[in-house]
C-alpha cells in the first residue's frame, strides 16, 4: 500500500513536470531547427520597408557596389513553407540540415532537389525530388532559389542576408536601395521568445503539480516512518547505530525514487505524446509557430525529471528521517500527532503568508513585464494558500460554539484538530480549485469576447480570393454588378511607428460602422478614417507602441495621423493599423486588392455567380461560418492543453488528501476509540469522516473562489497584456464554478471514502486495543 | 435465576480468538450477575480474559456464544446500532487509559455521553466536578492534565451518564498507589450515591478487597 503510494505519488509528480518539460523541449528544439534553417537571429538580413519582395534587380546592384550578399526566397506551397536559398554566395555556417554539415553542395545543385523532415515531404506534392532530412524544421522544404523560384512560379527574392564580413568601401544601403532596410541579426522576430509565455505557462502549472506531488511523497514516507517507529526503536534498543539504520533507509529512499521517477518519465512521455499535436495546433494559431507534431526522447528533460524526482523524495525524506533521528530512545512507539501545529508556527505562516501577498499588490502595482507577472501570480497563489488554514480554523471553531447537540460539537471540534494534519493537502486542494476557477474564468471570458469578435469581424457572408489582378478586377465590377458590397481588402506588410505591423485600407461603410466595436474611440472615428485624417489600430500595437486614441501614429514615411479608435484583436499577435481605401491607394499604388468580403442577402447565389461567370475556384471562396468556425477550433484547441493540466492537477490533489488520510488514519484510531466506546457506531463515525471531506470541501472551494477569481484577473489583466498584447474583458461563470465546486467535493469523497470504509471495518478488538495497558 | 435487581446477566458466554494454529478459547462458559448498588471485583491472572469478558458485558464486543442481559435488553441478535444505544444510555465503562476524546475540552468531555444519552444536567456535573477537584480543569483539553486528572475525568463522565452499570477496567492501573487509594475512594463514594452496578476489573487484592463480592476468573470460567 504504501510502496504504492509513494510510487504513485512520485511517479505523478514527475510524469507531470517531465511531460510538460518535453513538452518545452520538443517546442524549443524545433524553433531552434527553423531558426537555424532560416538564418533568423543569426546574420543581418536586407529586407522590403514595404511588402515582402524585393526584385532581382536590387540584388544585382548591391552584389556590383560590393554588398556581399546572398539571396533568399520563402513562398508557401500547400501549407509547407518553401525556402530557397543560393549554396554558392550564402555566409558559411548558414546550416540547412544536413547537407550544410557534410558540404554537400554538389546534390544541392545538380538534380534540383527539396529537403525536408519526413512528415513535411509527405505534405509536399511537388514535381522534384524530395530527400528526406530529419534535421530540417518542421514545415519547411529547402531546396535550391531556382528550384524554389520554378516551384513557386515567381521571379523575385523575399530577402537578403548579409555575410559577416563586409569589404570596408562599400556604399550605405540608403544610397543603393533606400526602399530597404537592413535587420540587425537580434531584431528578427524570435519565435522562442514570442511563444516563451505560452511554455512558461504550461512549466507553472507543471512545477505546481510537481510540488503537489512531491507532497504526496513527503507523506508517505511520513506514513512509512510512522509505522516502523516501533521498529527503529526496537532495533536501536538492540544496539543497531543509528546512522547505519538511516543510511539505510536513505537507500531504499534512493531506489524507491529512481523506481518511481522512471515510471513517471514513462507517463510523462505519454501525456507529452498525447498532448503536443495539441499544443502544436496551438502555437501555430497563436503565433503562426511549427513544432513537431512527434516527440522525441531528449536527456534535457527525462534528466530533469530524474533528477528533480529523486532530490525532492530524498529532502522529504531527509525531514522525515531527522524526526527519526531527533527521537529519543525509548520514546513511546504509540502513534504521536507530528502534525500538530503551535502557536509559534500559526504565527511564522501568517507573517510568510502576508509577505506574499504584500509582494503580490506590489508586483500587481509597479510590475512591468512578464516576469513580474509571474512573479505576482507565484506570490498570490502561495500566500493564499498559506493563509488558508489560518481562515478555516476560525471558522471551525465558531462552528463548534454554535452547534447543539453533543456529536455536533465533536464533530468540528474534531474537524479543528485535523486541521494542521491535512492542511498540507487542503492547501493542494486550494490549488488546483483555484487554477480550476481562474482559468476556466480566462477560457470562458477568452471564448465570449472571441465570438462576439469574431460575429464582428466576420460580417461578411462570403470571402473570395482572386488568382490575379485581372480576376481581382473581374469579381468586383462582377459583383458591384449583381448589387453586392464589395469590400476589397488592401493589405501589405510594413513598418508603423518602427514596429513591424500589417495596413490595411477599407472601404468605409455601414459593414464597418455597425460591426466594428471599439474599446476606446473619437465620437466620429469612422467619417475622421474616411477623411484620410486617421487611423484605427489594433490594442497590441497600440500597447507596444505605447500609444492610445488620440496620439499620433507614424504610417508612412512622412506621414503620421491621429489615431481616432483601438479596436480589439484576439488571437493575432502582430500590430494592424486600419487607413481608408482611398489613403491606402494614394500611400500603395502598386497594391491592388486579392482578397474581398462580400455582403450578400443570398450568398448561394453570389457563389454561383462567381465560379460560373467570373471562373473563381470554388475553393478560392471562404463562407463566413466556414471561416468562423474554423477560427473557433484553433482557439478550442489553444485551452486543450491547460484544461487537460488542469484535470490532472486536480486528480493529484484528491490523491494528496487520499494519501494525508491513510496518514493520519493511524493517528485516528485513538481519537475515534472513545466516541465509539461511549454509543457511536463505526458506520455513524465512518459517515462522519466523509461529511468532514465535504466540509473541508466547501470551506475549501468557498476560499478557492476569490483566489481563483483573481488568478483569472491577474491571467486577463496582466499575464495576457505582457503575454499577447492584449487584455480581455473579465465575465463571471457561476454555473461552472458550481460545477468545479461539485468535482472538488467528489474529488474530496472520492479521497476519504477508502480511509471511511477502513474505519468502519476496523474490528472492535482493535479499537479496545486503545484502551489497554501496553504489553 | 433473573430477578429484578438484576441488571447485569451473563451466563454461558464463551469467547475465543484467532491464534496461530487455529481458535484459542478464553472464556469457556462463564456465569456472572450483578444487582443494581452492588460492586463487584474480577480478578484474575494477567491474559486471563477480565478485559474481554467485561467489553462482552459493555456490549463492545460480541460473545461467541451464551447470552447477555443489560439492563434488561438482550445483546444477543441486536444490530450494532441497538448495541450503541445501550452502550450510551445503560451502561458507562472506565478503561484503564485514553478514555478522554482529545478534540474535545473537559467539561465537554464530562457531559458528552450524559448528552449523547439525553440526560444532561449541568448542576449534577458542577457537582461532580466539585467532588472530584476538576472545577479548575474544565476548560483544559485532555492532553494538558495529569494521568491522575485524566482518570477522575472518565469517573465523571461515566457518573454524569447515570448509567445501571458501570464497568471499569483497571481504572487505577496507570496511578500511582495514593493517587490510586484517592480517585477509588471518590469513585465508590459516587456509585454508591448513583445506585449503579459496579464491575471493577484489578489485579490487586486490596482494590478487591474493598468490593461487595469478588470473583476469580481462571482457564475461562469464574469462581
Ligand atoms: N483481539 C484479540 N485477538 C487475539 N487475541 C486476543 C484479542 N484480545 C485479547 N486477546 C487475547 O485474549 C487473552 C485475554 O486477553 P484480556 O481479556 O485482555 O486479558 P486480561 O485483561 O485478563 O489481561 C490474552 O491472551 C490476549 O492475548
Ligand atoms: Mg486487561
Amino acid at each position: 500500500m504504501q510502496l504504492f503510494a509513494f510510487l504513485t505519488g512520485l511517479a505523478l509528480a514527475t510524469a507531470l513536470w517531465s511531460g510538460v518539460q518535453a513538452i518545452n523541449a520538443e517546442a524549443r528544439a524545433s524553433y531552434d531547427a527553423a531558426a537555424a534553417t532560416l538564418g533568423e537571429g543569426q546574420f543581418d538580413q536586407i529586407a522590403p520597408r514595404v511588402g515582402d519582395t524585393i526584385a532581382q534587380a536590387d540584388y544585382l546592384s548591391l552584389r556590383r557596389q560590393g554588398w556581399l550578399v546572398s539571396p533568399i526566397i520563402e513562398g508557401d506551397l500547400g501549407g509547407v513553407r518553401l525556402l530557397g536559398f543560393d549554396p554558392l554566395s550564402s555566409p558559411a555556417g548558414f546550416g540547412v540540415g544536413q547537407v550544410a554539415g557534410t558540404g554537400d553542395l554538389g546534390a544541392f545543385l545538380n538534380p534540383g532537389q527539396l529537403f525536408a523532415n519526413a512528415e513535411t515531404a509527405a505534405q509536399l506534392v511537388v514535381s522534384v525530388p524530395v530527400v528526406i532530412d530529419p534535421t530540417i524544421a518542421p514545415g519547411i522544404a529547402v531546396g535550391d532559389i531556382g528550384v524554389v523560384q520554378r516551384l513557386l512560379g515567381r521571379s523575385d527574392i523575399s530577402r537578403l542576408l548579409v555575410q559577416s564580413d563586409q569589404p570596408m568601401q562599400r556604399p550605405e544601403l540608403s544610397d543603393v536601395a533606400p526602399h530597404l532596410r537592413l535587420q540587425a541579426a537580434g531584431q528578427t522576430a524570435d519565435m522562442g521568445e514570442l511563444t516563451d509565455s505560452f511554455h512558461l505557462n504550461l512549466t507553472a502549472f507543471g512545477l505546481l503539480s510537481f510540488a503537489v506531488g512531491l507532497f504526496i511523497v513527503y507523506s508517505t514516507i511520513g506514513l512509512a516512518f510512522e509505522q516502523r517507529r516501533g521498529m527503529v526503536r526496537t532495533l536501536r534498543a538492540l544496539g543497531v547505530p543509528l546512522s547505519r539504520l538511516i543510511s539505510l533507509m536513505v537507500a531504499e529512499v534512493l531506489l524507491l525514487a529512481f523506481v518511481g521517477a522512471s515510471i513517471g518519465i514513462v507517463l510523462g512521455y505519454a501525456i507529452a505524446a498525447l498532448l503536443l499535436p495539441d499544443v502544436a495546433m496551438t502555437l501555430r494559431g497563436l503565433y503562426g509557430a511549427e513544432v513537431a507534431g512527434t516527440l522525441q526522447f531528449r536527456f534535457s528533460w527525462w534528466g530533469s525529471g530524474l533528477a528533480i524526482a529523486v532530490i525532492g523524495a530524498v529532502a522529504a525524506a531527509g525531514i522525515r528521517l531527522l524526526q527519526i533521528a531527533r527521537m529519543p530512545l525509548l520514546a513511546s512507539a504509540r502513534p504521536r500527532a507530528w502534525a500538530m501545529t503551535s502557536v509559534r508556527a500559526q504565527r511564522v505562516q501568517a507573517i510568510c503568508a502576508g509577505i506574499l501577498l504584500g509582494g503580490a499588490c506590489v508586483l500587481a502595482l509597479a510590475g512591468q513585464g512578464l516576469t513580474a507577472g509571474f512573479a505576482l501570480l507565484g506570490c498570490f497563489l502561495v500566500g493564499a494558500a498559506l493563509l488558508l488554514p489560518l481562515l478555516v480554523r476560525p471558522v471551525l471553531t465558531l462552528a463548534e460554539r454554535v452547534a447543539k447537540g453533543p456529536v455536533a460539537r465533536w464533530f468540528w471540534a474534531d474537524t479543528r484538530q485535523q486541521l494542521p494534519g491535512l492542511s498540507l493537502a487542503l492547501m493542494a486542494l486550494l490549488l488546483a480549485i483555484s487554477a480550476n476557477i481562474g482559468v476556466a474564468t480566462m477560457v470562458s471570458s477568452f471564448r465570449l469576447t472571441f465570438v462576439a469578435f469574431l460575429d464582428q469581424r466576420l460580417a461578411p457572408e462570403l470571402y473570395v480570393e482572386a488568382a490575379d489582378e485581372a480576376q481581382a478586377y473581374a469579381i468586383e465590377d462582377g459583383m458591384m454588378a449583381q448589387g453586392v458590397t464589395v469590400l476589397p481588402l488592401l493589405t501589405v506588410e510594413t513598418e508603423v511607428a518602427d514596429l513591424p505591423a500589417r495596413l490595411f485600407g477599407v472601404r468605409v461603410g455601414p459593414t464597418y460602422r455597425e460591426n466594428w466595436k471599439f474599446l476606446d474611440a473619437v465620437p466620429d472615428a469612422w467619417d475622421q478614417v474616411n477623411a484620410g485624417q486617421a487611423a484605427v489600430t489594433n490594442e497590441q500595437l497600440a500597447r507596444r507602441a505605447n500609444l492610445w486614441v488620440g496620439d499620433d501614429i507614424d504610417i508612412a514615411p512622412g506621414l503620421s495621423l491621429p489615431i481616432a479608435a483601438i479596436v480589439a484583436d484576439y488571437g493575432n499577435p502582430r500590430g494592424q493599423v486600419v487607413v481608408s481605401e482611398a489613403l491606402f491607394r494614394d500611400l500603395h499604388p502598386d497594391v491592388t486588392p486579392r482578397q474581398f468580403g462580400l455582403r450578400t442577402d443570398d450568398p448561394v447565389a453570389a457563389r454561383h455567380v462567381l465560379t460560373s461567370d467570373l471562373g473563381v475556384d470554388d475553393g478560392a471562396i471562404t463562407d463566413q461560418a466556414a471561416l468562423k468556425a474554423f477560427s473557433l477550433q484553433v482557439f478550442e484547441r489553444t485551452f486543450t492543453v491547460t484544461a487537460a493540466l488542469n484535470v490532472l492537477t486536480m486528480a493529484v490533489a484528491g490523491f494528496a488528501m487520499l494519501m494525508s488520510l491513510l496518514t493520519l488514519a493511524d493517528l485516528r484510531v485513538p481519537q475515534l476509540a472513545p466516541v465509539w466506546a461511549l454509543g457511536l457506531t463505526r458506520r455513524r463515525i465512518g459517515r462522519l469522516e466523509l461529511l468532514r471531506a465535504v466540509v473541508f470541501a466547501v470551506v475549501v472551494c468557498l476560499f478557492a473562489l476569490p483566489v481563483g477569481l483573481g488568478l483569472a484577473w491577474v491571467l486577463l489583466a496582466i499575464i495576457n497584456v505582457e503575454a499577447f498584447g492584449w487584455r480581455l474583458p473579465m465575465f463571471l461563470f457561476p454555473l461552472d464554478y458550481a460545477r468545479l465546486g461539485l468535482y472538488a467535493m467528489l474529488a474530496a469523497v472520492a479521497a476519504a471514502v477508502w480511509p471511511a470504509v477502513r474505519l468502519m471495518r476496523t474490528p472492535p478488538s482493535a479499537l479496545l486495543k486503545v484502551f489497554a495497558h501496553e504489553r | 435465576m433473573k430477578t429484578k435487581a438484576q441488571i447485569l446477566h451473563l451466563s454461558g458466554v464463551e469467547k475465543s480468538f484467532d491464534g496461530a494454529d487455529g481458535p484459542v478459547p478464553i472464556l469457556r462458559g462463564v456465569d456472572l450477575s450483578l444487582a443494581a448498588g452492588e460492586t463487584l471485583a474480577l480478578t484474575g491472572e494477567s491474559g486471563s480474559g477480565k478485559s474481554t469478558l467485561l467489553h462482552i458485558a459493555g456490549g463492545l464486543e460480541m460473545a461467541d456464544a451464551g447470552a447477555v442481559h443489560v439492563a434488561g435488553h438482550d445483546l444477543t441478535g441486536m444490530s450494532d446500532t441497538q448495541r450503541a444505544a445501550v452502550r450510551c444510555t445503560e451502561v458507562a465503562v472506565v478503561f484503564q487509559q485514553f478514555n478522554l476524546i482529545p478534540s474535545l475540552t473537559v467539561a465537554d468531555n464530562i457531559s458528552f455521553q450524559a448528552r449523547l444519552a439525553g440526560r444532561v444536567d449541568g448542576e449534577f456535573v458542577a457537582d461532580l466536578a466539585r467532588k472530584l477537584g476538576l472545577t479548575e480543569q474544565m476548560r483544559k483539553y485532555p492532553e494538558a492534565l495529569s494521568g491522575g486528572q485524566q482518570q477522575r475525568v472518565a469517573i465523571a463522565r461515566a457518573i454524569a451518564a447515570r448509567p445501571k452499570v458501570l464497568l471499569a477496567d483497571e481504572p487505577t492501573g496507570n496511578l500511582d498507589e495514593s493517587t490510586a487509594a484517592d480517585v477509588l475512594g471518590q469513585l465508590l463514594a459516587l456509585v454508591a450515591e448513583t445506585g449503579a452496578g459496579l464491575m471493577l476489573v484489578t489485579h490487586s487484592p486490596a482494590i478487591a478487597a474493598r468490593m461487595d463480592r469478588q470473583l476469580h476468573l481462571s482457564k475461562g470460567r469464574v469462581a
